[in-house]
């Protein structure tokens, strides 16, 4: 379980980039965050992930309080962001140093089989297509076998193709172990193609708009009509996050403009 | 030798591994020997017609004899071990002074602001500025020579190593604060890593200092080395000697550059770079 209370951010040159986002989320689920820029989706994941210090709030896992990089979370970024000077097993490896030898060369050939990327364990990054280095990064993630993974926005960088390729390895991967995801996207295709829960966030300060469950089994249709309904609901809530948004910082816009005249 | 320089024969090293790349490599070793052939046999003619009695500038055939001379009796091998080891004595304090210095300067902002305003003024003074200070410190033998190679070769491998730390990407270092290594752990699975394609250009940069500094440090007094040649053909007038000890030199630097390139190579195999996959 894992469980965001009041969680905000407010960073040291006064931007308030979170306020007070609380979400629990049973374990094995996916939920996807989506929501314009600037709603502190990154900021979310970077708290959750231990690489900053929340203003205020707490992320727990299990109980755990998270308060530094914990072995429980894997975090994807947005780039593959590989090391160069390893190859693609010994990447997939970097954070099994504490394993046997055996069990580091299963682990890493079980996820580069999960990936569909059999045999590519003495490649260097430099040599990966830009999917396919975001598969390795994936497997690296996974390999530890966190309870919670992150992903920030993990495919944005990815044409449509490769998009939908890496989405079914990214559920192989899942399969196998049945960590929580917690996707952080724009593409809203994408949050109804994988998640159980969309969450819809709110920029200015960043905080949780609604939130629409989505039940039915995966892999979805992209064209049934329940998918495409669920993207209209999306869509409309992204709307009205920003519409509401909107109308809150106008206010004191005009109240400024009054006081300049 | 400019960086551009030392970055683009990194990267010949793996290219010259495949005959294509060594077939042009030998073709670009022709045309690069045309000009200094040319001039040398230019001279020669010039002397043997007469045009120059070739007394102050000594033609090819008479530098090659004096050359051969030296080689016969043994005293080259003598003088270039003698200067070699100063050379590799020196160069092996400065560099791994300069990595450690530069490495810790690089990862800790408190040792770097109380460090380096310190080294970076020592850096300003000219090193041959040193030479009367070593000799009165450490006598007259081997130990000024090589200490003062040693800060030769310290300040480029410093400045290299501590730049090429700070900028590391910090992406890749929160790849490292994901997976929670600790200071050590950074430095040996991150940083250090990142650095080695700098680290390899420091090093060339250092060890070509470390042959010039080599020079100033056998002219404090020396009774053998390269160096000392170079003395000894000036005092007893043997221009064809220094032009002799000089063509060493040239020799003897791009060998040992060419080593060390060979040598770490190896460490950046996984570059991306223009040439790595031709």
């Amino acid at each position: 379980m894992l469980i965001l209370d009041g969680l905000s951010k407010t960073y040291a040159g006064g931007t308030e980039a979170l306020r007070a986002v609380s979400l629990s989320v049973r374990q094995g689920d996916i939920v996807a965050m989506v929501g314009g820029s600037g709603c502190g989706k990154t900021t979310l994941l970077r708290l959750v992930a231990g690489l900053d210090i929340p203003s205020a709030g707490t992320v727990t896992v299990d109980d755990r309080q998270i308060t530094a990089p914990n072995e429980a979370i894997g975090l994807i970024f947005q780039e593959p962001r590989l090391l160069p000077w390893l190859t693609v097993a010994d990447n997939i490896a970097f954070g099994l140093s504490h394993l046997p030898k055996d069990e580091r060369r299963a682990r890493v050939d079980f996820a580069l089989h999960r990936v569909g990327l059999d045999g590519y364990n003495d490649r260097w990054p430099r040599q990966l297509s830009g999917g396919q280095a975001q598969r390795v990064a994936i497997s690296r993630a996974l390999a530890p076998e966190p309870k919670v993974l992150l992903l920030d926005e993990p495919f944005s960088a990815l044409d449509a193709f490769t998009r939908a390729a890496l989405h079914a390895h990214l559920l192989a991967l899942w399969e196998a172990r049945r960590p929580t995801l917690i996707l952080v996207t724009h593409d809203v295709e994408e949050a109804v193609a994988l998640a159980d829960r969309v969450v819809v966030m709110q920029p200015h300060p960043g905080r949780i708009f609604t939130e629409i469950a989505i039940d039915s089994p995966r892999p979805r249709d992209p064209l049934s009509d329940e998918f495409v309904a669920l993207k209209r609901q999306i869509l409309r809530a992204l709307d009205g996050s920003l519409a509401t948004s909107r109308a809150q910082t106008r206010k004191p816009d005009e109240t400024a403009a009054a006081a300049w005249w | 030798m400019s960086i551009a320089d030392a970055r683009d024969g990194a990267a010949d090293a793996p290219a010259s591994d495949r005959t294509g790349a060594r077939g042009a490599w030998s073709r670009d070793l022709a045309v690069g020997l045309v000009l200094p052939a040319a001039l040398a046999l230019g001279w020669e003619l010039a002397v043997r017609a007469g045009l120059s009695d070739g007394r102050l500038v000594p033609p090819p055939s008479r530098i090659w004899l004096t050359l051969v001379d030296l080689w016969r009796t043994g005293d080259l091998l003598t003088h270039i071990l003698a200067t070699l080891a100063r050379v590799g004595a020196g160069f092996a304090l400065g560099a791994a002074a300069g990595t450690l210095l530069g490495a810790i300067s690089g990862a800790l902002p408190l040792f770097r602001r109380l460090s380096d305003p310190l080294l970076q003024g020592l850096r300003a003074v000219p090193s041959i500025a040193w030479v009367p200070l070593f000799i009165l410190w450490f006598g007259i033998f081997e130990a000024p020579k090589v200490t003062l190679i040693a800060v030769g070769v310290f300040f480029p491998v410093y400045l290299g190593v501590m730049g090429a730390i700070q900028s590391v990407d910090r992406k890749l270092i929160e790849v490292g604060r994901m997976f929670r290594l600790n200071r050590a752990g950074m430095m040996g699975r991150i940083l250090l890593p990142a650095i080695l394609p700098s680290w390899a250009i420091a090093l060339r940069s250092g060890l070509g200092l470390g042959f010039m500094f080599v020079v100033a440090a056998e002219f404090m007094g020396a009774s053998e080395g390269l160096g000392y040649l170079l003395v000894d053909g000036q005092q007893l007038g043997k221009p064809d000697q220094i032009v002799a000890a000089i063509i060493v030199f040239a020799v003897l630097g791009k060998l040992w550059d060419a080593i060390l390139v060979a040598l770490t190579a190896p460490l950046m195999r996984w570059q991306d770079t223009a040439r790595a996959e031709q």
